[in-house]
């Protein structure tokens, strides 16, 4: 491989005035990555990012495993945000295999993968409330997820990692209860968030450090494919639960959240927004959902897909647009499984939006961008 | 675990039919085609006749397959014409068989609000090489980033897994793999991990 | 008979030997304050390295407060910690930078494997990037098993180590 430096982006010919620093692998505002960053004086002139530091192979580990096999390890990426990240895959192998999915399947999915978003922003918030050295904003958010971790372990069994979805449906059905239990939680839930205004979104040191830094507009925003809030942020209204609506959010009651600054304020207030509106599905759903009904469909053992056929689907999950191309040729291990995320996609976002940024912005900006390294490298 | 069970009506025997990607201009069956999708689909027709092959048609998703040489010009029409503004995705998937190496953009639309739904699946197909050098052999393909900026990071990726130069890109750096990596592409089908 | 023993020979080796008894004499009385002083400061870097990194956020939440067992939140300066969290799979290409991490840190220093990938590269044992365990790269001193891990478990994990370091001996240095 060859070391010059190319054109344009990249990092520019080092003279005296300008250091090149590395931020990362092992910095309190770096994640699980290195950005190498040129520095005049307190200004970036160039970034480089260098992701790759969680690569572990999920694609081609993918095509040794059957279909169902494939399901622990693809979520990973983000244990965090499980449901959403299978919720491609699992629509992609049933459009596969041509599995009609039960109607209250339907329903639990959809309030699993709106759960599962708040806790995923969540944890988001707490890590970009951290970086920015707000203590309490670490505290608050990562204590306030917990409920609703509770709320998806009564419903899968496990704290983060839940493999709920199946092709087919989901694994189990609602523990006896659950839908007084969550309805109570999920509006203590949003009564608290809406209190994160006052120490966080109106805070005065927040805005000043957040609001006209790393200013993405309209234009770029579509041209970089930039998704989720970090296009939202920059004024397009593109969510794909409204634009391409999978199960059912079509029935369902709720916006999207569109800003138009472009900032990282806007950027970091967008998924804050979102998860009033995820409450809001959420009690729309269990409103809505059949009380009775089977959740999963039985499957064959081995599972094979007909013939050669390939198959795109997205969803929108925490950190935007989520795709997942299979292709298949018949047998039981998928052929191809490609995982288009929505962190791979902002992060062409980031050299643009440091250069000509302060040094001290750069966390501001960076995780703003709702990013998960390990999602990134797959 | 691949082979225990004995298949069910036995379509394709060889693992891989490379014949139905390539050269199957239509679905057999002409039932009920989506209406703006077909569209679609002939507009593109229209202006490249011969030179481009539409795939499959199917709700939401027209896949088209073009040959190397007219990748640019087919890209070129879809953002101008069509308004298809951004890649979604690049995808490599490896046949060793057809001793190709294909490259699928996964192009959708945020400016024109009535393709939002659409997914247009762009494939080209680049030559395969036995014992590949990525950078130095035949495995070439012009680069879209000058018309889909998009597709920057995703073009660096498919040169580091599968060894796909990309002819016009600035930047072919390896992105996700060690630095010291000396071995295989490692998503070639040739490129075996442990134990399997 | 002191005379006789010593020589000019053997006058290194009984050096030595003085101060390993003198050594000893003071790691019976002072050795329990030392490691009582490192148990209740354990300094962990602040270093992810995969998945499980969640989880270990989650333990510093005010639901899991490992701080109350003397385990501080993640800290920037390495030269300042004295733990290190391995969480979750190490690739090839973090390997070289988690050792170079640990070299930097001061002794004494701890390591605990977090997570099922750390210990035996866990769900991905076929992978073609991920190493099979961190033996090869870290001592590791506390093994904890999950995947991820439960925040209660990696609570227990870091206990086990002060049980550990509370039995080691404090005059250990390089």
């Amino acid at each position: 491989m060859t070391n010059e430096l190319p054109p344009g982006l990249a990092l520019q010919k080092v003279d005296e005035r300008i250091m090149t620093l590395n931020v990362g692998p092992q910095h309190p505002g770096s994640g699980h990555m290195r950005i190498i960053v040129q520095i005049d004086g307190d200004f970036i002139v160039a970034c480089d990012p260098d992701p790759g530091y969680v690569h572990r192979g999920e694609e081609k580990m993918a095509e040794y495993r059957n279909y169902i096999t494939n399901i622990p390890h693809l979520e990973r990426p983000v244990i965090h945000d499980s449901c959403n990240i299978l919720y491609p895959y699992v629509l992609g192998v049933e459009e596969l295999l041509g599995i009609e999915v039960p109607e209250r399947a339907k329903y639990i999915r959809v309030i699993a993968s709106e759960l599962n978003r708040c806790v995923y922003t969540m944890y988001w918030l707490a890590i970009y409330g951290i970086f920015l050295g707000h203590s309490t904003m670490f505290m608050w958010p990562a204590g306030d997820r917990e409920l609703l971790i509770d709320l998806l372990e009564k419903m899968t069994g496990a704290r983060v990692t839940h493999a709920h979805f199946v092709p087919g449906g989901v694994r189990n059905d609602l523990p006896p209860n659950f839908e007084d239990v969550c309805l109570r939680q999920v509006n203590y839930f949003e009564k608290r968030i809406k209190e994160y205004a006052a120490i966080f979104y109106d805070n005065p040191i927040l805005i000043a450090r957040t609001a006209n830094t790393g200013i993405l507009s309209r234009e770029d925003a579509i041209r970089l494919g930039t998704t989720g809030s970090v296009l939202r942020a920059s004024g397009v209204d593109y969510d794909l639960r409204k634009k391409e609506p999978y199960d059912v959010y079509e029935e369902l009651d709720f916006q999207t959240n569109v800003l138009k600054e472009g900032d990282s304020y806007a950027r970091s207030k967008i998924p804050w927004l979102d998860m009033m509106e995820s409450c809001r599905i959420i009690r729309h759903a269990l409103q809505k959902m059949p009380k009775s009904g089977s959740v999963r469909v039985k499957l064959k053992p081995n599972p094979k897909g007909k013939g050669l056929d390939s198959v795109y689907k997205r969803v929108e999950s925490g950190r935007g647009s989520l795709g997942c191309y299979i292709v298949s040729d018949g047998k039981p291990e998928p052929y191809r499984v490609k995982l288009s995320v929505g962190s791979f996609r902002n992060l062409i976002a980031l050299p643009y939006l440091l250069k000509g940024e302060k040094l001290g912005n750069m966390p501001a900006v960076y995780w703003s961008l709702n990013y998960w390294p390990v999602e990134a490298d797959r | 675990m691949s082979s225990d069970s004995d298949n069910e009506p036995i379509e394709t025997t060889s693992d891989v039919t490379p014949a139905s990607t390539k050269s199957s201009p239509t679905p057999e069956k002409e039932i009920e085609l989506p209406k703006f999708e077909k569209d679609l689909a002939d507009k593109i027709v229209e202006k490249f006749n011969t030179r481009v092959k539409v795939a499959f048609v199917k709700p939401d998703r027209v896949r088209i397959n073009v040959g190397r040489d007219d990748i640019k010009e087919v890209a070129e029409f879809l953002r101008d014409v069509l308004n298809f503004d951004h890649a979604e995705s690049v995808s490599g998937v490896d046949y060793p068989q057809d001793k190709e190496i294909e490259v699928v953009y996964h192009l959708g639309s945020y400016t024109d609000s009535s393709l939002s739904r659409q997914i247009l699946v762009l494939a080209t197909r680049a030559q395969r090489e036995e014992n590949p050098i990525p950078g130095n052999d035949a495995t070439k393909l012009p680069s879209l980033r000058e018309v889909f900026y998009s597709v920057e990071f995703h073009e660096r990726e498919i040169f580091e897994m599968f060894g796909v130069y990309f002819q016009g890109h600035p930047d072919n750096r390896r992105l996700l793999l060690p630095e010291d990596w000396a071995d295989l592409p490692p998503l070639r089908k040739d490129f075996a991990i442990k134990g399997r | 008979m002191l005379k006789d023993l010593i020589t000019p020979q053997n006058a290194n080796v009984f050096v030595g030997k003085l101060g390993d008894i003198l050594e000893q004499a003071i790691d019976k009385p002072l050795g329990y304050a030392i490691n009582w002083g490192r148990i209740w400061s354990l300094w962990p870097v602040h270093i992810e390295t995969a998945c499980c990194s969640v989880e270990f956020g989650a333990a510093s939440s005010p639901r899991y407060d490992v701080e109350r067992f003397g385990i501080i939140e993640a800290f920037g300066s390495l030269r300042q910690c004295d733990l290190i969290v391995v969480q979750g799979t190490i690739t090839r290409k973090m390997a070289p930078r988690l050792r170079l991490v640990y070299d930097q840190m001061p002794e004494p220093k701890y390591v605990i494997a977090m997570g099922a990938c750390a210990i035996t590269g866990g769900l991905y044992f076929d992978s073609y990037n991920v190493l099979p365990g961190i033996d090869g790269v870290l001592p590791v001193d506390v093994y904890v098993p999950g995947c991820p891990p439960r925040p209660e478990t990696l609570i227990q994990g870091c206990m086990l180590l002060q049980e550990k370091i509370k039995r080691m001996k404090a005059r250990k240095f390089v």
